[in-house]
């Protein structure tokens, strides 16, 4: 047993005691799940950021123009793209299939002859950066509007709370393709701007505007929680202005939530730009996302279902791993308000 | 109780106008383009557009614009579509209503059996393989885009081994209405049941387990243990009762949701005409009053779901009944 006076205790030195970051940071990396989720999310990425690389040098091929006449050299033979149809009910063409050949349509051909491979490299770009980014700009928006809610209380707190009750009664996929329809047809001008409609910004602002309410309701509830913490009425009392107790004590405080949000939403938000690219009002042709292949693929299904078949997986792989990854910063940052639930 | 109950219904008419609202701006208010020529649709003729300009009221002010569309949509009725030859919207939509309610409500069923199962099995096994198991395939199933499942399902159910036994059953894509043939109903939209189900079995089923762990801390369950009740006893008696209050509440959320547009995706993968799919039918050539239509009407249905819900829940619960 150690006996210690209070003048021999050793003070606490910011060397000796970890922060409460770098706790979180060695919890996250004894998970192992978690770990696995991030080395998976960092090889699509990196796979995907290749994109030019895999199209110029290896598979040698332009993914973005129709090439439904051309051929390419497969073992030494000149095979079609378009081959007569296997089942000899169907009349027609349909594309080549999976050669599993990294320089020559490795996963087939879509029904305009483009390397479906390819494809998938640069549709996860813009999938992943779709999805980034809203999450982020959905985050960002949830941030004000759950702290000033929170914080505020009384009237701010009642108008904000009402307007998201409003924005989270229409089905989230229903308004975000009101949206898309609306934007998509004609693109949008705000005064001297106009964002043309196969602008990425358009799909994610969409995208982070339906899920504010989602983000913005865990957020009020933490700052809530925080305002009548014993911390922040000290601070209070001390005669500590609003704004330095909101800037130094409520924000830092509400950042564990926003981190563990930042996965979770980046997953809701790669469902819903495949699901809006799927239907033709999210990224638009003849630039690619992992929703727009699976549309591509939708009519060569029975024929060729590699088409769809691939960049589903991606998507589940990597909804999976963020999904994953959500759950072990939350269990590593031990934010227990932020539940999967909607309500 | 009763203030309780006023005071919902105020809070729904309120959410009902701004609903109203919001979605009125979004579709002719977004800046940018003139909504005459959404409405009237791509290469509208001249006089089309001075048609639909005067009928719609876009040369006089927003406001006097709103009502005119809340009276077209809620008591006239007349809401007409320009791309489709003047056919109302309207009834149309609730031509294909019932289609969409059969898919959510087959769905739902089996969600909500699944989903049980699942976090009680997962609760009762907690920390075994069985639990984990379980709770990965929940998770795998929270992630799976529904409609391209319902891709993969089309293609294994009607291409390829749709000729083995496990399959042959499986009719054509399409619906059979139940009055029709009940069997047909049946065999039609078992499928995209299962696949609508498996997003939200995922959902609920990692849900309940939660709330299952977090129960068997508190005191009622200890005296349970203690009494000598036997675990499942415990399990299903207590602690599964006392969850459920969350799982109902946000089932009734979920499930006015997907009948109010959710499950659009599925409808569209295996062709059942519901309003998701003649909303999607309008996406593609650009069909604006149906597609508003739709969503408004949508919306008021949550809207409407939801205040029933909680008044279901205000008998349900002695704390709310009895007042706070």
């Amino acid at each position: 047993m150690e006996t210690q006076t209070a003048a021999s205790a050793p003070s606490p030195s910011r060397a000796s005691v970890p922060g409460p970051w770098r706790m979180a940071g060695r919890s996250l990396t004894a998970n192992r799940s978690a770990m696995t989720a991030l080395a998976a999310l960092m090889l699509v990425t990196f796979a995907c950021l290749l994109a030019p690389f895999y199209a110029g040098d290896v598979a040698r091929t332009d993914p973005f123009t129709s090439n439904v006449a051309g051929s390419f050299m497969l073992g030494g033979q000149e095979v079609d793209i378009m081959q007569p149809n296997d089942n000899p009910l169907h009349l027609g063409l349909s594309p080549v299939g999976p050669t599993w050949n990294p320089s020559a349509y490795m996963l087939g051909a879509d029904s305009q002859g483009r390397d479906v491979a390819a494809r998938l490299l640069y549709g996860g770009r813009n999938s992943l950066l779709i999805s980034f980014s809203a999450a982020l700009v959905c985050i960002a928006i949830a941030t004000v509007v759950g702290v000033s809610a929170g914080f505020f209380g009384g009237f701010v707190d009642t108008a904000l709370s009402r307007l998201m009750d409003i924005m989270w009664a229409v089905p989230v996929y229903l308004f975000a393709i009101s949206l898309s329809i609306v934007t998509i047809s004609q693109g949008l001008k705000i005064g001297p701007f106009t964002i043309e409609s196969d602008n990425l910004l358009i799909p994610i602002f969409i995208i982070a505007l339906v899920y504010v309410p989602y983000a913005a309701r865990p957020i009020r509830g933490r700052v809530m929680a925080l305002r009548n913490a014993e911390f922040v009425m000290a601070a209070r009392s001390l005669g500590v202005p609003q704004h330095r107790i909101l800037l130094r004590d409520i924000v830092p405080n509400v950042s564990t939530t926003l981190v563990v949000l930042t996965p979770l939403l980046t997953a809701l938000a790669l469902l819903a730009e495949s699901a809006l690219s799927f239907l033709s009002i999210g990224v638009q042709a003849p630039a690619a996302s992992w929703g727009t292949i699976i549309q591509d693929g939708e009519g060569l299904i029975y024929t060729r279902p590699m088409v769809a078949i691939a960049p589903g997986l991606a998507i589940v792989i990597v909804v999976l791993a963020l999904n994953i990854l959500g759950d072990g910063l939350r269990d590593a940052l031990d934010v227990r308000e932020t539940s999967r639930r909607g309500a | 109780m009763a203030a309780a109950l006023l005071r919902r219904l105020g809070q729904t008419l309120f959410v009902l106008f701004g609903i109203s609202v919001l979605v009125f701006l979004v579709f002719f208010a977004t800046p940018g383009a003139d909504p005459t020529a959404r409405i009237a649709g791509k290469n509208a003729s001249p006089e089309t557009m001075a048609k639909v300009r005067h009928e719609y009221g876009f040369d006089r002010p927003l406001p006097v614009q709103y009502a005119t569309m809340m009276k077209k949509l809620f008591i006239t009725r007349d809401l007409a579509s320009y791309v489709d030859r003047g056919e109302l919207v309207v009834p149309e939509i609730i031509e294909a209503a019932p289609v969409t309610l059969s898919l959510a409500t087959g769905g739902a069923v089996i969600w909500v059996l699944a989903s049980v199962t699942m976090g009680t099995l997962a609760a009762a096994f907690r920390g075994t393989w069985i639990d984990r198991g379980l709770m990965i395939a929940g998770l795998i199933g929270i992630s799976i885009p529904v409609f391209w499942l319902g891709q993969v399902a089309n293609l294994i159910t009607q291409a390829r081994y749709h000729d083995s036994w496990l399959f042959s059953w499986v009719p054509g894509l399409g619906y059979v209405p139940f009055t029709e043939s009940p069997v047909g109903w049946f065999k039609v939209l078992i499928i995209p049941w299962i696949v609508l189900a498996v997003l939200f079995i995922g959902i609920y089923g990692r849900v309940l387990r939660a709330d299952l762990v977090a129960v068997s801390g508190e005191d009622f369950m200890r005296t349970a243990r203690a009494k000598g009740l036997s675990p499942a006893r415990v399990l299903l008696r207590h602690g599964l009762r006392t969850s459920m209050i969350t799982f109902v509440s946000l089932f009734g959320l979920d499930f006015a949701q997907l009948i109010g547009g959710g499950a659009l995706l599925t409808e569209v993968v295996f062709g059942l005409q519901g309003v998701g799919r003649l909303t999607y039918q309008a996406l593609s050539n650009l069909d604006l009053p149906l597609i508003m239509a739709s969503v408004m009407y949508s919306a008021v249905f949550v809207v409407l779901a939801n205040a029933v819900v909680d008044v279901i829940y205000v008998f349900l619960d002695p704390r709310v009944r009895d007042g706070r």
